[in-house]
């Protein structure tokens, strides 16, 4: 049985952070993937998190909506634990049901949309708001058209994914997140898998999202001009650790680490 | 021996009675193995280790041993555990278990298709696993499923002479009864093949328009 006393029961105070990871540890087997993450984020911040791949970018979104259980540390969002539940005045691993209470906080964009195939567009955006959070269905349809609106998404709103480009998945799948209300939004490398002439659309929902300035986002990603440009933080990943962080002026204008300095540069060259 | 209209004329609304019977045993055989086939289905996956194995373990007893076996066992077994049925429920309960066995396989295959993406888009909506199951997998999986479901409803269907042995009226046993009465078997068992292609034959046909039908209604 692991100790967890060391760990808040929860984290107090009107400044706490909107995410926190304490002393976080992932390992596939004997593979470690993320050992010993710290890593604070504050409500309303936007945080890019670049680095090579296999670093455990998506490892640290995926943990934080639950799609991955972790080996030890704690993660709490908004105050209130995640990855575990008081029970006595400890902390114990969460089960399922204190899971579902805590997952409503966060909501996730996946690389390859996840949009459902056998729904329409709008049918995508209700079905969370509907099924889960038990709106009514007139409620659930204005929330969605409202947000398929914002995606510029609502004239195609009664077509299916397989109809739609992959920008436009995209942009559903957005709106199909944020309908769920969530507070804190996780983008997973979500214009890697575009054409790039319909990345702009995409870019374009998330820096409105970012000028609306309520959602806490983590965005992995590979476009450094785009991190540059919105985020409040950018977090560079290396071998399972935060290499190097700092706002996007100093990171990318002056990097500090060589690792950071190599990897930019190969980025750079890519281009 | 040469044919005999006259004959043939005379037994067949009986033969139209068993197939309206026959018809009857693989349709209701189907539904149970329908329903049933879920739950073992959905039973494998489920998170006790113990009751997945039990689940497995029984789909594999059913499938590696003959139909029927499984006929006579709920016919004349199970009155020993005071257990009493009639041919027709007995019937219908072991060719529905049977099935259900081949049919779990069959949804497994489905679920097992559902891309991961779709369960991880499903948690990130924060849906319970019942939601998951009803609303975003199960649907996606029919489709892929409809090839081997439509199979199994044409083989339940010839699989139905097996209830002749417990005296179940279907085509069979009714053409042995016709044969028997008038010492001629030509006619009877050669309409009972005439009705059997005849009935395949368009189902499959049917089922194959019904599996585009659904594809496309689902999907687009
Ligand atoms: N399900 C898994 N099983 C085993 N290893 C995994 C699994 N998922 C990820 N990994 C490994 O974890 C490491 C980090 O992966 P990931 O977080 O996807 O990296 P990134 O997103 O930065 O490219 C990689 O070495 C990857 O191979
Ligand atoms: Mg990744």
């Amino acid at each position: 049985m692991q100790d967890f006393s060391k760990f808040p029961l929860e984290i107090k105070g009107k400044n706490r952070p909107m995410v926190s990871f304490k002393k976080v540890r992932k390992a596939y087997g004997e593979l470690v993937v993320l050992d010993n993450l710290d890593l604070d984020v504050a409500a309303g911040e936007m945080v890019s998190i670049i680095g090579p791949s296999g670093s455990g970018k998506t490892t640290v979104l995926r943990m934080l909506m639950t799609l991955e259980k972790i080996n030890d540390g704690v993660i709490y969002v908004d105050g209130q634990p995640l990855t575990h539940m008081p029970k006595d005045d400890k902390l114990v691993w969460a089960n399922q049901r204190y899971l579902r209470t805590r997952r409503a906080d966060i909501g996730m964009c996946f690389q390859h949309f996840n949009l459902f195939p056998h729904m329409t567009a709008l049918e995508n955006c209700m079905e969370g708001p509907v099924q889960v959070l038990r709106i009514s269905k007139q409620d659930a349809r204005a929330r969605s058209e409202e947000l398929l609106e914002m995606v510029g998404m609502i004239d195609k709103k009664d077509e299916h994914p397989s109809r739609l480009s992959g920008g436009q998945q995209q942009r559903v799948a957005i709106a199909r997140a944020l309908a769920m209300r969530p507070k804190v939004m996780l983008f997973d490398e979500v214009t890697s898998a575009l054409d790039p002439e319909v990345i702009g659309e995409v870019t374009h929902v998330i820096r409105k999202l970012v000028a609306a300035h309520n959602l806490t986002m983590l965005m992995v990603t590979h476009q450094m001009g785009f991190a540059r440009d919105i985020s409040d933080r950018v977090c560079f990943f290396y071998g399972g650790q935060i290499e190097e962080q700092g706002p996007p002026a100093e990171l990318f204008g002056n990097p500090k680490k060589t690792r950071t300095q190599q990897f930019l540069s190969a980025v750079r060259e890519a281009i | 021996m040469e044919w005999k209209w006259e004959f043939t004329w005379e037994i067949l609304p009986r033969l139209v009675v068993a197939t309206g019977n026959t018809l009857v045993a693989a349709g209701a055989g189907y539904a149970i193995a329908i329903v049933l086939g879920l739950v073992l289905a959905l039973a494998q996956r489920a998170p006790s280790r113990v009751l997945t194995f039990i689940v497995r373990e029984f789909v594999e007893f059913i499938r590696s041993t003959p139909l029927i076996l499984q006929i006579f066992f709920v016919f004349y077994v199970a009155p020993q555990f005071g257990i009493r049925l009639s041919p027709w429920v007995s019937g219908m309960i072991a060719i529905g278990l049977h099935y259900s066995a081949y049919l779990s396989e069959v949804y497994r295959g489905g679920i097992e298709s559902v891309a991961k993406g779709q369960w991880e888009a499903a948690t990130a909506l924060n849906m319970t696993a019942l939601q998951k199951y009803r609303r975003i997998i199960i649907p996606q999986s029919i489709p892929p499923a409809l090839a081997g479901m439509g199979n199994y409803l044409v083989g339940i269907f010839k699989d139905t002479p097996m209830l002749s042995v417990i005296g179940v009226a279907e085509l069979i046993h009714t053409a042995n009864a016709i044969g028997a009465e008038h010492y001629r078997f030509l006619e009877p068992y050669t309409l009972v093949g005439i009705i059997f292609l005849a009935i395949s034959l368009p189902a499959a046909g049917f089922i194959r328009l019904f599996e585009i039908y659904v594809r496309r209604k689902i999907r687009l």
